[in-house]
């Protein structure tokens, strides 16, 4: 078999086998069981919460969740802005860069915080290492948000009426240190044995075998990338990410670096169905997602590996696949696969430009971002899901004439209001967004003429794909746009920052509300959310209210560009 | 919400002494066991340190050309061309790619050229080439440097780079330590 697709199918392999254990710990690390690594975090997590002057065991309800969370990200965000703007005279500027501009250290520091990392700037030439680390910073503690939150959620479906949900900085630390903090340490150790740079040295000088003078960028990376991958993060420490050698040497970092994307979105179900008790609810979660993702890596490995059509004409061999964009140490195969783990998960690291793949490929990365929860970022993969399997819970109760209820809890109108809300929010700032840019360049095309890098469909889906992104909290993007314009950096700020809070705060309160109403034990009269049937129904949610209503977008851009190119 | 500033603040500045500083002294401190000590992978050769992982510019007729490279293999501002595959500059720029490669090696069949060596890659700094890519190129290396056609094909067999395990992924050449060979060959 073609070794390019067993690389990929090892990736997956890989990932599984040790997803399922991990979700197991993460289950075992939010019930407060025992676990092997307790002798070394209970110290650790006790220095954290005497300096921090937290109480732990003191419990809240999902309104005193989100204040907390809340209030200590609005402090990340300040302390964000003030290091962007002032890394010129802060320490650790070897290279001397200078500060951002107040746009652009806008958009980072939101970018960076609601852990989408959609970059306006290219790491070498922009950021200080001081900046980088503060950015690596939030790195860990956004997704480490994101996860306390859905540990809240866990906790708050468990089987009993209950008012008090766990409490938010308890989860907090416990992700980072448990979790997140071991796993990125065993990535950075393998990246600096393959040659990731990991130093506070400024930029080093040689002279080529020809005899030019070439500037190679370092600094402290191999701490940066693993957590940047671990976390659904995607800010790479190089401006074309995870594509760089320095970044991701060879095959081996890449398989590392690609089951990173995977390993903590996947564990979350499996650390449900642990939490729950519930193994079958989280097998069929799985099976939607998987089978969502399926549907959207599989034509695109095909699509890259096929090559560019336009090309192929020009009488060059395309059997190495489409290979604009892409390092010959990955190949087609693998740039695909890590472009919809990376676009359906919100992580938007890249190995390959997205820009440069072939039209369908672009559109399936638009769709992961569009439908963001096959797996999903860490915690808010889940959280999105949960918007989904309310919605499916309501549409199947009046299918069948029950009265919906999930998991004991009666869903009533309330509930279904905010999962719809929130469920459309997604495609009104992403089209609204696009139709924005879109009439903003079309009525002046002169003074916008840096947006754009690629004319016709493929331009357009720029505009489209950077909404998305932003929206889904991704990061990554049709490189080609010249997005750090005070346009661009403070509407994609805005759209991050709601497509960040409002899919967060709405689960959580609709959670709330059902942790706090009466348990009805499950009876012959309930829907069965634990089966296949149920499955297809989410399934069908799914499809018709995140994907279709998307589909007159991509028929402008991605699918327009197809047929014009075959 | 009051209740919260304080703990916030307090916790933040916990975590960023942790991540910022323990976190990332430890990852230094185990770079310094790494062969490199963190500085990353080089080489050196007549006096001249290359890293390894970092491509190079190649366009001497005597050397294995690298790909193309939309940033110019400027490792302090790595890039990708970030054309589409439909735009009419990208195929253009392709196309004459193709011709000034036929220019420079008689004899060859554009059929015979693969498509990374006309592409340019996603960081600009691909330090690999496709085993085809310097195959094709073996004509015009034995023409310059005189030396005879097999000499070449052996060089490039000798520094083919397996898929890992020879199972996953795929094979392919750094073209700074063949070109560093084929500098060795001639002496």
């Amino acid at each position: 078999m073609n070794t390019e697709i067993l690389g990929v199918i090892l990736m997956y392999i890989t990932v599984m086998a040790l997803a399922i254990p991990l979700g197991r710990y993460i289950g075992k690390v939010f019930n407060d069981e025992r676990t092997w690594l307790d002798p070394i975090f209970n110290p650790l997590d006790k220095v954290f919460y005497i300096l921090g002057g937290i109480d732990p065991d003191k419990g809240m309800n999902w309104k005193q969740h989100l204040w907390a969370l809340l209030t200590i990200n609005a402090f990340w965000f300040l302390i964000s802005m003030f290091v962007l703007t002032n890394m010129s005279w802060l320490p650790l500027n070897p290279d001397g860069n200078p500060s951002m501009s107040p746009d652009l250290a806008f958009n980072t520091s939101v970018s960076f915080v609601t852990n989408t990392n959609l970059q306006h700037y290219s790491g070498e030439t922009s950021l200080s290492y001081a900046g980088q680390l503060i950015l690596m910073l939030w790195q860990f503690i956004s997704a480490a948000t994101g996860i306390a939150v859905c540990a809240m959620l866990f906790t708050a479906m468990k089987e009993r009426t209950a008012e008090k949900l766990g409490n938010f900085y308890r989860f907090f630390v416990r992700t980072c240190t448990r979790i997140l903090l071991p796993i990125a340490f065993i990535g950075a150790v393998i990246l600096v044995f393959s040659g990731t740079p990991m130093t506070f040295e400024g930029k080093d000088t040689i002279t080529t075998l020809e005899g030019e003078e070439q500037h190679v960028s370092r600094g402290p990376a191999a701490a940066f990338i693993p957590i940047k991958q671990l976390g659904t993060n995607g800010g790479g420490y190089y401006g074309p990410n995870s594509t760089n050698p320095m970044e991701n040497p060879d095959y081996l970092t890449n398989i590392l670096e690609t089951v990173y994307i995977f390993l903590i979105p996947i564990a979350l179900v499996f650390a449900m169905g642990y939490m729950l008790k519930r193994k079958k609810l989280a097998l069929v979660v799985y099976g939607v997602m998987t089978v969502g993702f399926l549907c959207l890596v599989v034509p695109s490995i095909y699509f890259e590996m096929i090559g560019n059509p336009a090309i192929a004409e020009m009488g060059i061999d395309q059997s190495a696949g489409s290979m604009e964009g892409k390092e010959v140490r990955f190949g087609a195969a693998a740039s695909a696969y890590w472009a919809i783990n990376t676009t359906s998960t919100s992580n938007g690291s890249v190995n390959a430009m997205h820009d440069s793949m072939t039209p369908l490929t672009g559109m399936f990365a638009m769709l992961g971002m569009m439908i963001n929860s096959f797996y999903g970022g860490v915690g808010v993969g889940f959280i999105n899901f949960y918007v989904f399997i309310i919605l499916a819970v309501f549409i199947g109760g009046l299918m069948v004439g029950r009265t919906p209820e999930f998991l004991g809890k009666k869903v009533e109108a309330k509930e279904v209001k905010i999962a719809m809300v929130i469920a459309l929010l997604h495609p009104l700032m992403i089209l609204g967004g696009t139709a924005l840019a879109s009439y903003l360049y079309v009525g002046s095309p002169e003074a916008y003429a840096g947006w754009l890098n690629n004319p016709g469909h493929h331009g357009f889906g720029e505009f489209l794909y950077e909404f998305c992104s932003a929206s889904a909290n991704n990061g990554s993007g049709f490189e080609g746009l010249g997005d750090n314009t005070p346009f661009w950096n403070i509407a994609t700020g805005i759209v991050m920052m709601l497509g960040r809070y409002l899919p967060i705060i709405g689960p959580v309160a609709i959670a709330g509300m059902l942790a706090a109403k009466k348990y009805i034990p499950e009876s012959a009269g309930t829907l069965k959310t634990d089966t296949s049937t149920f499955g297809i129904l989410v399934f069908a949610v799914i499809a018709i209210v995140a994907a279709l209503a998307f589909f007159p977008a991509l028929t402008l851009g991605p699918l327009a560009e197809y047929f014009s190119l075959t | 919400m009051k209740s919260n500033l304080i703990p916030a603040l307090r916790l933040t500045l916990v975590c960023l002494v942790f991540f910022c500083g323990v976190y990332t002294l430890a990852v230094y401190g185990v770079a310094q066991l790494a062969p490199g000590k963190g500085e990353g992978f080089t080489v050196s050769a007549n006096g001249k340190t290359h890293h390894i992982n970092v491509g190079q510019t190649f366009k001497s007729d005597g050397y294995f050309w690298s790909r193309p490279s939309a940033v110019g293999y400027d490792a302090a501002g790595s890039g990708g061309s970030n054309h589409g595959p439909t735009n009419p500059d990208h195929l253009a720029e392709v196309q004459s790619r193709i011709d000034s490669f036929l220019v420079k090696n008689p004899g060859i069949d554009t059929s015979e050229i693969p498509a990374d060596l006309v592409t340019a890659s996603g960081s600009g700094l691909d330090p690999h080439i496709s085993v085809q890519a310097a195959r094709v190129q073996a004509k015009r290396i034995a023409a310059v440097r005189n030396i005879s056609e097999d000499d070449v094909a052996q060089l490039i067999a000798k520094h083919t780079e397996a898929p890992l395990l020879e199972l996953f992924g795929t094979e392919r050449i750094n073209v700074l330590k063949l070109n560093l060979a084929l500098d060795n060959i001639k002496k």
